[in-house]
C-alpha cells in the first residue's frame, strides 16, 4: 500500500524532469536511483483505469477536455468507448459494400459468360441466359466478397498485423488482455503538452499514469 | 410506477379517429356487399389476411423476443403484446370468411371438384367446409391462448415484480413459435393456397410465416417511432433502439425475399404444367407489373436503404420505409390472391382498397384500446434496468 501512494507524490515531479528523464522508459517515474538515459521522444501519456466505466467516464471527460488523438484499451469491446473518445467514423462499411458488389457482379457475369458464351448448354429448352438460376451463385458470391472484405479491410484499417506497437513499453499494458483498461494520449495531439496532459490525466484518478515510449 | 409509463392521451384520440374511419368504411364496404357479393368476399379475404397477419405477426415477434431477449424487444414488447390481444377480434372476423367460403373457395363447388379425382379424394378428406371451419377454430384456440399467457405473465410481472414470470414466458416462447410456425402453415394453406386446390408449394407457409412477421415488425417500428415523439417513451426509446429494430427489418426482408424466390426458382426449373400454372398469369399484364413492383419496393428498394446505419438510427426515416413495407405488404397479398379469382385478366375493384381500411380502422381501434391499459415499458422485466442505463448513456456523451 505504502508503495502505491508512493507513486502519485513521485509523480509530481514528473514534469519538472522531463527534460532528462526518465528512468526506464514506460515506467511510472520513480524516486528510485536507475542509471540516466537520454530522453527519447514519447508516444503518449499513459492512465491506468481497474474498471470499464471509469475508463469510459475519463475518455469522456478527456474528449470533453479537447484532446483528439485518444485511445482506449481494454480486454473486451465496450461499446460505449468508441463514442467516449469520439471515433465516430469508419470507412469500413463503403469497403464491405464496393466487396458485395464486385462479388454480385463477378457472380453472375461468370455464369453468364459461361452459360452464354463459353460453354453454351441446352437444358430443357431454357434460353442460355437463365438468369433466375443464376441468382444462389450470385447471392453466395456478394456474400462471401462481402466477407472478405470486411475482414481484409477491417485488418488493413487497424494496420493489423502489427509486430510493434507504442503501448507495449509500459509495463503494465500486458494486463489489457486481462482486468486492466488503458486511456492514452498520443504527443501527436494537436494540444499536447507534456505537464499538462500528465497533469490532467492525473485528475482522472487513474490507478496510475505512465509515459509510453515510442 | 405505473403512472410514469402510461400511455399518452393522444392514443384515445387515434382509438376515436380509428373507429369512425372503420365504421364509415364498413359502411361503404357493405353497400359493395349489396352491390357486389362474390367481389365483397374477394376484397375481405385480402383485407383479413393483412391485418390478421400483423396480429399473428406479433405473436411471432413476441415469442421470439421472449427466447431471445434484447433491449429492442423490450421498447416495443407492449405494442406487440396489444396487437396479440386483438386476435380474438380475427376469430370473430373469420366468420364471414365461412359465410363467404362458397364465393371464395373452388373446393366449395360440386360440380368443379368432380372433375378431377386427386381434388374430390382432397375435398373428401381435407378440403371441407366443416374441417376447414374446425381447423381454424383449433388454430385460433391456440393462438389465442399463446397471447392469453404472455399477455397475463406480462401483466403479473408488472404487479408483483417476481422473477419467475419471465421464466414462464420464457418456457411457454419456445414450444410456442414451433406450434405457430406449424399453425400458420397450416392456416395458410387453408386460407390462402386452397384457392388454387390443384396448386402446391411446400415453402407457402414459411412464407407466411416470414411476411406477417415483417408486417407487424414495420407496423410495431411504426407506432413507436410515434410513441417516441412524446413522454413517456421520449426518455426510452433512443437511435440504437430503432437502429435494432432496423436491423431485424432487413433480415425479415432478406428472408422473405429469400423464401419468395426459393418458390420462383424451384417452380422455374421445374417448369412442370401443374406447378407453373400458379405464376403464369401473376407475371403477365397488370399482374406481372405488380410482380415487378414488389420485387423493386418489397426488397431491392429497402434491402439498399436498410444497409445504411444512419438511416435505421433515425426513426422519421425508418418509420416511412416501414410505411413503405406495409403498403408493399399487402400489395403482395393482392397479387398472391387476386388472380385466382375471376375474371381471368387483370382487375382491381374499389372494394380492394375500402376493405383493408374498413377492417384495419376496426382492428386500429381495439389495438389502440388495448395498448393504453398497460404501462409502454414494462417496467419489472429483468433487462429493463440494463435499457434504462442504455437510454441515458448517449445523453451524457451529448453534453
Amino acid at each position: 500500500m505504502a508503495d502505491e501512494r508512493d507513486k502519485p507524490e513521485s509523480g509530481e515531479n514528473y514534469g519538472t524532469d522531463d527534460t532528462d528523464v526518465s528512468a526506464s522508459p514506460g515506467h511510472p517515474v520513480s524516486a528510485s536511483p536507475r542509471p540516466r538515459v537520454p530522453v527519447s521522444p514519447l508516444y503518449g501519456v499513459m492512465a491506468e483505469f481497474d474498471n470499464p466505466n471509469r475508463l469510459v467516464a475519463a475518455a469522456r471527460r478527456t474528449y470533453e477536455a479537447g484532446y483528439r488523438r485518444i485511445n482506449g484499451y481494454s480486454p473486451y469491446p465496450i461499446e460505449e468507448l468508441w463514442e467516449a473518445i469520439g471515433f465516430h467514423h469508419t470507412s469500413l462499411p463503403v469497403i464491405v459494400l464496393i466487396g458485395g458488389i464486385i462479388g454480385a457482379l463477378s457472380g453472375f457475369f461468370m455464369q453468364y459468360y459461361l452459360a452464354v458464351f463459353d460453354y453454351p448448354l441446352n437444358v430443357g429448352g431454357k434460353p442460355f441466359n437463365s438468369w433466375p438460376s443464376f441468382i444462389p451463385i450470385t447471392f453466395e458470391m456478394t456474400i462471401l466478397c462481402a466477407a472478405f472484405a470486411a475482414v481484409f479491410g477491417m485488418l488493413a484499417l487497424n494496420k493489423l498485423p502489427q509486430p510493434y506497437h507504442p503501448v507495449f513499453n509500459a509495463p503494465n499494458f500486458k494486463l489489457a488482455s486481462r482486468d486492466t483498461f488503458f486511456l492514452v494520449i498520443e504527443a501527436n495531439d494537436p494540444r499536447y503538452d507534456h505537464d499538462e496532459v500528465v497533469e490532467f490525466l492525473k485528475s482522472l484518478e487513474p490507478k496510475e499514469v505512465t509515459d509510453v515510449e515510442v | 410506477m405505473n403512472g410514469a409509463y402510461s400511455a399518452p392521451p393522444e392514443i384515445a384520440r387515434w382509438q376515436q379517429r380509428a373507429l369512425i374511419v372503420g365504421a364509415v368504411f364498413t359502411l361503404l364496404f357493405a353497400v359493395g356487399a349489396i352491390l357486389d357479393r362474390r367481389q365483397f368476399f374477394h376484397s375481405y379475404l385480402v383485407a383479413y389476411l393483412f391485418w390478421t397477419g400483423i396480429a399473428l405477426g406479433s405473436l411471432a415477434i413476441l415469442l421470439l423476443q421472449h427466447l431471445t431477449g434484447g433491449a429492442w424487444g423490450l421498447v416495443i414488447r407492449r405494442v406487440l403484446e396489444a396487437a396479440t390481444r386483438t386476435i380474438p377480434l380475427m376469430a370473430l372476423l373469420f366468420i364471414p370468411i365461412i359465410i363467404g367460403a362458397y364465393q371464395i373457395y373452388p373446393w366449395t363447388h360440386h360440380e368443379r371438384i368432380t372433375k378431377t379425382p386427386a381434388l374430390e379424394e382432397k375435398a373428401r378428406l381435407y378440403l371441407n367446409l366443416r374441417f376447414f371451419s374446425g381447423r381454424a377454430a383449433l388454430y385460433f384456440a391456440l393462438w389465442i391462448l399463446l397471447a392469453y399467457l404472455l399477455s397475463k405473465w406480462s401483466l403479473d410481472q408488472d404487479n408483483t415484480a417476481d422473477r419467475r414470470f419471465a421464466k414462464n414466458m420464457r418456457m411457454v416462447s419456445a414450444p410456442g413459435l414451433l406450434l405457430f410456425v406449424l399453425t400458420v402453415t397450416f392456416a395458410s394453406v387453408d386460407w390462402a393456397m386452397s384457392l388454387n386446390p390443384e396448386w402446391f408449394s411446400t415453402i407457402y407457409g414459411l412464407l407466411f410465416v416470414i411476411a406477417w412477421a415483417l408486417s407487424a415488425l414495420a407496423f410495431a417500428i411504426a407506432v413507436t417511432s410515434f410513441l417516441t415523439n412524446r413522454e413517456p417513451m421520449s426518455r426510452i426509446v433512443r437511435p440504437n433502439h430503432f437502429q435494432d429494430l432496423g436491423k431485424l427489418m432487413l433480415a425479415f426482408v432478406m428472408l422473405w425475399a429469400y423464401f419468395a424466390f426459393s418458390q420462383f426458382l424451384i417452380v422455374w426449373s421445374g417448369n412442370l404444367p401443374e406447378e407453373i400454372q400458379w405464376y403464369l398469369p401473376r407475371l403477365r399484364g397488370g399482374w406481372g407489373a405488380i410482380a415487378v413492383s414488389v420485387v423493386f419496393f418489397h426488397f431491392a428498394f429497402p434491402f439498399l436503404l436498410l444497409l445504411s446505419a444512419s438511416l435505421k438510427r433515425n426513426a422519421r426515416k425508418l418509420v416511412m420505409l416501414a410505411g413503405l413495407i406495409l403498403v408493399m405488404r399487402l400489395i403482395d397479398l393482392f397479387w398472391m390472391i387476386a388472380p385466382e379469382f375471376p375474371p381471368d385478366r387483370f382487375h382491381v375493384s374499389w372494394m380492394d382498397v375500402v376493405a383493408p381500411i374498413a377492417v384495419g380502422g376496426l382492428w386500429f381501434a381495439v389495438f389502440a384500446w388495448q395498448l393504453r391499459k398497460r404501462p409502454l415499458i414494462p417496467i419489472n422485466d429483468p433487462q429493463y434496468d440494463s435499457v434504462l442505463a442504455e437510454a441515458q448513456a448517449p445523453a451524457h456523451a451529448e453534453h
